[in-house]
């Protein structure tokens, strides 16, 4: 299958008359169906969505009105959780820790990974990529211990150094994987031509395929920056109160005795919706690597 | 910038320090070893990081579970062969209803997620209007993080104040525990690993069903085969592969879940150990009570199962390809 972006446009509203007209097809039933389909696609989304509504709505809420179910739907919106959570709980200073160590693990597993992808798709080194797709597979607590001793022995536990390093261990298998079903998708030849001219091949790979694969490179950035963004584990052991993510934080929220419900959501909004918002821009993106290697035999 | 392989930039090099060095035959040198070897020096590096990464910690925990090391690593331990396994493995309290829990865990987050994945995808298969809304719909609980979505959910559930029980209690139907009931707990979550990953196995689904070609369908249509027949005996059998490459990759996930139970349940899935997988259970021992000994006797107990059922899914995926 090709990764390339242009897998999902045929699909879209206005390309459909395109992709219908070649062959008209019998609809695939009565106006039974339809009104059936459309119920069942309103459900679908209703379910997926409404979750998200509610966590949103009660981050608005004052914790009495949480409290009042009367008050569902109809309260007084406010902004006060929101000013609480930013504010006293310093969340800049953990928005920042994990965008910083989101990018910079996503930047380094590409340069790690990228030009390893390309040797082992095009010297199809199955073994060598089963190595480095291990690292999906293994639980992360066995690492955890052995890495948790070597860090702090090295003094490195609670710096970023360490966060981005296993953060890292996430990211270059995930780069590797999509990577390498994008360069199995890109044709030999044009590389092979580009030797014929006079380019050696590391200067093929540099000048004509690095700038193919912009569109896979995005695709395996973009989810190994959401992956970093999410990832808990690693960060609740290994993290220090310096470089704390917002998933410890927001973990950190409920060890309370009684919990701040409107500041929890909000706290879970704040982390949420930066991601949501890159996803909305670059869904086809993310698309195609979720998909990515899962319809080639 | 300069570039190796162009003669133009070589010759306006200053022929000093180690750029100096890329005087034509010089530089023909270089270019040529790493051409001649391009393939290890792109692919080393990275397997070098993962193997340092893995090779080491994994020796050292195949290596601690044959130890009674507790408390510290550093503290000194004693080399106690296979026992912390037979303590594990006899263990009926802790050990294997973990087991227990990770599997039914997994395998019924997987039947929900692959069953309602393939009717969702189903659905989205032909176009139609508003596709786009849809699409973004399924995108959100995909990328939103593990440890937001279950305080969320929290909310949620709650029986006081959630709004599960709400609507319920709307419809005249008691309200549930849900999370904090020892019975419900380990169903509630897997409603949420459900409602957060059925949109992958739908994405990966639909990217099956479009690759699909159409005759096989057609055929079966021109000779009166109905809607379900051509679901189960034309297009079932054709998607089997893609099926099992989404088993596999969210079965991999799911068996290691962890952030939505931590976050839910805390430490040891609860006062009850309503929802403790094998990976809480795991991290419990190592990080809440320091008995490495112990859990890493149960980690790689846990990675032998992962890679069993990794195992068998690849042969079965070979069995339905041919």
């Amino acid at each position: 299958m090709t990764v390339v972006s242009e897998n999902t446009e045929p699909q879209t509203v206005a390309a459909v008359p395109a992709k219908i007209a070649p062959r008209p097809r019998k609809p695939l039933g009565t106006r039974a169906y339809k009104v059936f389909r459309v119920a069942a696609l309103v459900a679908v989304v209703l379910f997926l969505i409404a979750p998200l509504f509610w966590m949103l709505l009660a981050s608005l809420k004052t914790n009495v009105d949480i409290y009042d179910t009367g008050k569902s739907f109809l309260f007084t919106p406010t902004f006060e959780n929101y000013a609480n959570v930013l504010q006293r709980n310093n969340y800049f200073v953990f928005i920042f820790n994990s965008f910083w160590v989101a990018f910079v693990s996503t930047a380094l597993s590409l340069v790690l990974g990228v030009p390893a992808a390309y040797a082992m798709s095009r010297f199809t080194m199955h073994r060598s990529a089963l190595v480095v797709l291990m690292a999906r597979v293994i639980p992360g607590v066995s690492l955890l211990v052995p890495w948790y001793y070597v860090f702090s022995n090295l003094k490195m536990v609670g710096g970023f150094e360490v966060l981005i390093l296993s953060h890292m261990f996430v990211a270059l298998p995930l780069i590797v994987y999509i990577m390498m079903s994008y360069f199995d998708s890109l044709p030999l030849e044009l590389e092979e031509s580009a030797q014929v001219d006079g380019l050696t091949p590391i200067g093929a790979f540099r000048r004509i395929t690095l700038p193919l694969s912009v569109a896979g490179m995005a695709t395996a950035g973009i989810l190994s920056f959401i992956f970093s963004w999410n990832n808990f584990m690693f960060a609740l052991v290994l993290s220090g109160s310096k470089t704390k993510t917002l998933p410890v934080a927001i973990f950190d929220f409920v060890s309370y005795a009684s919990i701040d419900w409107g500041g929890l959501m909000a706290a879970a909004t704040v982390v949420t919706i930066p991601i949501m918002i890159i996803a909305l821009f670059t869904q086809k993106y993310i698309v195609s690597g979720m998909t990515a290697g899962a319809t080639k035999g | 910038m300069s570039v190796l392989t162009t003669p133009r930039s070589a010759q306006t090099q200053p022929p000093s320090g180690r750029k100096g060095a890329r005087t034509p035959g010089a530089r023909e040198n270089f270019s040529g070893w790493a051409n001649r070897h391009r393939k290890w020096l792109f692919a080393a590096p990275a397997m070098i990081f993962v193997g340092v990464l893995i090779v080491f910690p994994l020796g050292w925990t195949l290596y601690l579970s044959l130890t009674d090391s507790q408390g510290s690593v550093r503290a000194a331990s004693e080399f106690v062969g296979v026992q912390n396994y037979l303590t594990v493995l006899s263990d009926v309290e802790r050990f294997w209803p973990a087991v227990g829990r990770t599997l039914s865990f997994t395998g019924v987050a997987l039947v929900c997620e692959v069953v309602l994945g393939m009717c969702i995808a189903l659905l989205l298969w032909r176009p139609f209007r508003g596709e786009k809304w849809v699409r973004v719909a399924i995108l959100l609980p995909l990328v939103a993080t593990p440890v937001a979505v279950g305080m969320m959910w929290r909310l949620i559930f709650d029986p006081n104040i959630g709004f599960v029980n709400q609507l319920l209690g709307m419809v005249g139907i008691p309200g549930q525990p849900w999370l904090s009931g020892q019975d419900t707990a380990l169903g509630t979550t897997i409603f949420m690993d459900v409602w957060q990953w059925t949109p992958m196995v739908v994405l990966i689904l639909l990217a099956g069903l479009t690759s699909l070609s159409e005759e096989p369908d057609e055929a079966a249509r021109m000779d009166g085969a109905n809607a379900f027949q051509r679901f189960f005996f034309i297009t079932l059998p054709l998607m089997m592969p893609t099926v099992i490459v989404a088993i596999l990759l969210r079965g991999i996930d799911a068996l290691k879940t962890f952030d939505i139970l931590y976050a839910t349940k805390g430490k040891g899935g609860g006062s009850f150990h309503e929802v403790e997988t094998l990976n809480v259970y795991a991290y419990g021992l190592s990080f809440d009570y320091n008995q490495y000994g112990l859990s890493s006797a149960v980690l790689i107990l846990f990675f032998m199962i992962i890679i069993g059922s990794m195992w068998l899914l690849t042969m079965r995926k070979k069995a339905v390809s041919k």
